[in-house]
């Protein structure tokens, strides 16, 4: 038989081999077919967040996004030199902050480098208000002059596209947002910066304001830069709209009388906090658009010209913090181990019918809501709470000197083994289960006394148990928030609440997701060495 | 079943046994009546001398009428020395004295315990008992002492004179009426039944289908995408929620309802992942291939042969993902906003500021509804283990 020597066929005549895998990839795609709706789900409800929170932890763009221009120039400013930086990058300064001014975001600004420097805030928040001062020196002067330069629709004919005019023109709120301001190519040659500050003018009044440019006087801002132009360029060839009214403005700016204004004097005399070094220092170091500063300062550290150094000791709080919360993560965990391991004992070795009696007092503890449970322990431990007034009914504390069971690290420790004691009790039973109670008394048999017996023989075996228990309670209870923002106090709280706050009340989310990036580190790292000891298909539930 | 037949124990040993129970409890009733000591010394000689007439009078033959008696008197003191609540104390210490000098009198202690221990070894065993018995304690009483505080008539969040008392003046129901009437406990219940429900059947949904993926035997990555299936449960509540807010704020569904579901969700899908993948290990995959063996298309045979095997299963990650979403405040309180405030949220803010102890109304009637949970629970896995004959009970 000839067949015999070739591959093995299956019935439709394709070699086993091959159709025996493609029944296998079949399989596999099936299988994945069926996990792909899910695993998406999780990675766009909650993989994402996680992703966005790790991405706003070294995220900075707002600095380079309110303060362009003040950024492109520092970039060439040596900070680590004591002088100020030169006239151009107060001219830059001052362009941006009036600009973020006029959109509002100057104070957003200023509270983030706020973080990094203090009184950062106050000087953004006093320079947004006295800006319009430096503008108005010049506006004043060519409106004395002509009429016209206060106005709306003598700046757009001048700086504009006539078609964009021509469409503007009859335009109401109604009709929905404007076109986009069109500068002309001449005009946008002959005063670059004019022109570039008309168009940001222009784009505000129409996005931001809904306005049209036609109808609004223009900012201030752009008077100055009309006279910046117009000091140091020539106009005399420009023929276009409006020549004649351009062509009197200069002649005004070259009189000897025409008053001006130093952009520097000026920004230090709004805030003295302009010829501060460190300020522009903190701007340049947190001008790129991704930082570790959040970093630094979740681990109580600063950036300096000489690199990332400790903050004064009085600021220190993120390590004590940190400390603070591993220790008293331990403290349940541990207090956790002592109180589970007895009960766990006796849940195994009880007959099935008691054994099973006894477990729904743990598995009730474990259904009842946290909330439920919390409160019951703010009851408990207060001061005129339930176990204080039992004290002091059997007179083993007085009435005056009630026991501070709550508020403080204690209360935590106590409310917090009680609601991961489950969590602990669950894994030691499912394992000490699986120990055969022959063991121990076959030790005994040989002589062992109870306290080796156990020591020597069951201890051991337990010890997985109890290394599954710990490193659960110990990932639930790092990450605690709720009970101890209840019953923790100030001295009870744990770095989530810290978190919690900088979220909701200081509003410094970046700070608020390093230290979330550091936690979730932590417990990443735990759960990997759950995984590698107790393997996550093995949890179990009730 | 007895291993040690009960013998009389000598009076030497029985009186200094029950009368240092006696004392034991003396020193309580006396520190609170004014002196320790004295409390001490009568709560000694008083359990003692009962122990001598227990054993040497009544014996074994008069146990009822004993007991009966001793009930009677130590109610009868307990009336005498506190009144209204005395009388529950005197039932109980007459009900433990009684039984406990029967137990020591008798030698009963030693009924359940291997006849060859030592007098230390018996010590130890009961010492570990009562060790047990406390941490059992403390467990539960939390759970139990809300439940009469919340029908406390003050709005105070301890018991009240009048309350130990049993003065009905000092019980009412009016934290409960509170509940019922005031429109912003009820909306909180109303988003709580509103937002748990839909988070339950998105992550029953797909959770049931990964769960019956993942369980077929050639699954590609299958450690790596259950690493992310679980990870909700594992990452701390408030990093997701920090990350939620973030994220969720970006993209709009922060402070919407939609929102608050898909959140809840998502951490609801471990439970799920986990409770089906466990009644999946005992299916037997041969039922399948013996549906498709006679003609069934495999729609029909995951509705009528594997969904009803693993049903119990479903039914259970089904109340753990409704129990996480209904008991859920950390990522609510980020993701939502005042419309979506459920009924955890309005706990939470109730117990920072301490308002009214309508809290603890609710949080019974939360205990009443996991108790309910609970058996479900424990009835739908014997009964799961019964269908699959892993255990006889």
């Amino acid at each position: 038989m000839s067949e015999a020597t070739g591959p093995v066929l299956a019935a439709d005549g394709t070699p086993l081999k091959r159709s025996l895998s493609r029944a296998l990839r079949m399989q596999k795609l099936r299988a994945l077919a069926l996990v792909a709706p899910l695993l998406l789900f999780v990675l766009v409800t909650f993989i994402a967040p996680i992703a966005d929170m790790l991405f706003r932890s070294v995220e900075n763009e707002i600095v380079e996004n309110t303060l362009p221009r003040t950024a492109a120039v520092l970039a060439d400013w040596d900070a680590d030199h004591t002088d100020l930086p030169g006239d151009d990058a107060f001219e830059a300064a001052y362009y941006d902050v009036f600009i973020a001014a006029e959109r509002k975001l100057h104070t957003r600004l200023g509270t983030r480098l706020n973080y990094e420097l203090t009184g950062v805030s106050s000087l953004f928040r006093k320079t947004g208000r006295a800006l319009d001062d430096i503008g108005e020196v010049y506006q004043d002067q060519f409106k004395a002059l002509d009429k016209d330069w206060d106005k709306g629709t003598p700046w757009a004919e001048l700086m504009g596209t006539q078609a964009w005019i021509d469409g503007a023109q009859g335009w109401k709120k109604a009709d929905g947002p404007l076109d986009r301001l069109v500068v002309r190519d001449d005009i946008a040659a002959l005063l670059p910066a004019t022109a570039a500050a008309y168009q940001e003018f222009a784009d505000f009044s129409i996005l931001e304001d809904d306005k049209s440019p036609l109808k609004e006087e223009p900012w201030t801002l752009v008077h100055s830069a009309l006279y910046t132009d117009l000091a140091a360029l020539d106009v005399s060839g420009y023929g276009g709209p409006r020549a004649e009214m351009l062509k009197a403005a200069d002649a005004l700016v070259a009189t000897p009388e025409f008053e001006t204004i130093n952009t520097r004097e000026a920004l230090i005399d709004i805030e003295d906090g302009w010829a501060d070094h460190e300020v522009w220092q903190t701007i340049k170091t947190y001008s790129p658009k991704y930082t570790s500063g959040y970093f630094l300062n979740a681990v109580d550290m600063q950036k300096s010209p000489e690199g990332p150094i400790m903050r004064d000791e009085d600021e220190r709080i993120y390590g004590l913090l940190f400390k603070r919360t591993i220790f008293m993560s331990l403290a349940i965990t541990i207090s956790c181990v002592l109180l589970a391991y007895p009960v766990a004992w006796i849940l195994a070795n009880l007959p099935m019918r008691k054994a099973n009696l006894l477990m729904i007092l743990v598995l009730l503890p474990f259904w009842t809501s946290l909330l439920v449970r919390t409160s019951a322990w703010k009851v408990m431990l207060q001061q005129q709470g339930v176990i204080n007034d039992v004290l002091v009914w059997l007179g083993l504390v007085s009435d005056t000197e009630r026991l501070v069971m709550i508020n403080n690290q204690f209360g935590t420790i106590v409310a917090m083994t009680h609601i991961l004691l489950p969590f602990m009790i669950l894994p030691m039973y499912s394992v000490m289960q699986t120990i055969p109670p022959t063991y121990l008394r076959a030790a005994k048999s040989l002589g062992a006394n109870n306290w080796t017996a156990f020591w020597r023989v069951y201890f051991p075996q337990s010890v997985p148990g109890i290394g599954a228990g710990s490193i659960l309670v110990f990932i639930l209870a790092i990450g605690y928030y709720i009970t101890p923002e209840i019953v923790g106090g100030t001295t009870g709280t744990f770095i989530s609440n810290r978190i919690a706050y900088h979220i909701s009340s200081s509003l410094n989310w970046g700070l608020a997701a390093a230290l979330g990036t550091l936690l979730l580190a932590v417990v990443l790292i735990l759960y990997w060495a759950y995984d590698k000891i107790v393997g996550i298909d093995n949890v179990k539930l009730g | 079943m007895t291993l040690t037949p009960a013998r009389k124990m000598p009076l030497s040993f029985t009186l200094p046994v029950v009368g240092a129970s006696g004392g034991f409890f003396g020193l309580f009733v006396g520190t609170a009546n004014g002196s320790g000591l004295m409390g001490v010394v009568i709560g000694f000689l008083m359990l003692a001398a009962i122990a001598y007439v227990v054993v040497n009078v009544a014996g074994k033959t008069k146990e009822k009428p004993a007991r009966w008696a001793l009930v009677a008197l130590f109610i009868g003191l307990g009336v005498l020395l506190g009144g209204a609540p005395g009388v529950v104390m005197g039932l109980l210490f007459g009900w433990f004295a009684g039984w406990f000098a029967y137990f020591i009198g008798f030698g009963r202690y030693r009924q359940d315990l291997a006849p060859y221990l030592t007098s230390g070894q018996v010590l130890w065993e009961y010492a570990f008992r009562i060790l047990c018995g406390a941490i059992f304690v403390f467990l539960i009483t939390p759970i139990i002492v809300v439940m009469p505080l919340s029908f406390n008539a003050q709005d105070f969040f301890t018991f009240t004179p009048e309350m130990l008392r049993f003065d009905p003046e000092g019980y009412s129901l009016k934290h409960y009426r509170d509940f019922l009437t005031s429109s912003e406990w009820q909306g909180a219940l109303r988003n709580s039944l509103m937002i748990a429900p839909a988070a339950t059947i998105l992550s029953v949904g797909f959770g049931t289908l990964a769960a019956i993926g993942l369980s077929q035997p050639h699954v590609p990555f299958r450690r790596a995408i259950m690493a992310i299936l679980i990870s909700p449960m594992i990452v701390p509540l408030i990093i997701s929620a920090a990350g939620m807010y973030f994220f969720y704020s970006r993209i709009g569904l922060q402070g919407t309802y939609f929102g608050v579901v898909l959140a809840h969700a998502a951490l609801g899908i471990p439970f799920v992942i986990i409770t089906v993948t466990a009644t999946l290990v005992g299916f037997d995959r041969s039922l399948v291939r013996a549906a498709a063996n006679m003609g069934a298309d495999p729609v029909t045979t995951f509705f009528r042969v594997q969904m009803p095997l693993i049903l119990p299963g479903v039914i259970s990650g089904a109340l753990f993902a409704f129990i996480t979403s209904f008991d859920e405040v950390v990522v609510v309180l980020f993701v939502g906003s005042a419309k979506q405030q459920t009924l955890p949220w309005q706990m939470f803010t109730g117990l920072r500021e301490q308002i009214s102890p309508t809290i603890l109304a609710v949080a019974t009637i939360l205990v009443a509804v996991s108790i309910a949970l609970l058996a479900t629970v424990e009835m739908l896995r014997r009964r799961s283990e019964r269908l699959r004959g892993m255990s006889p009970g």
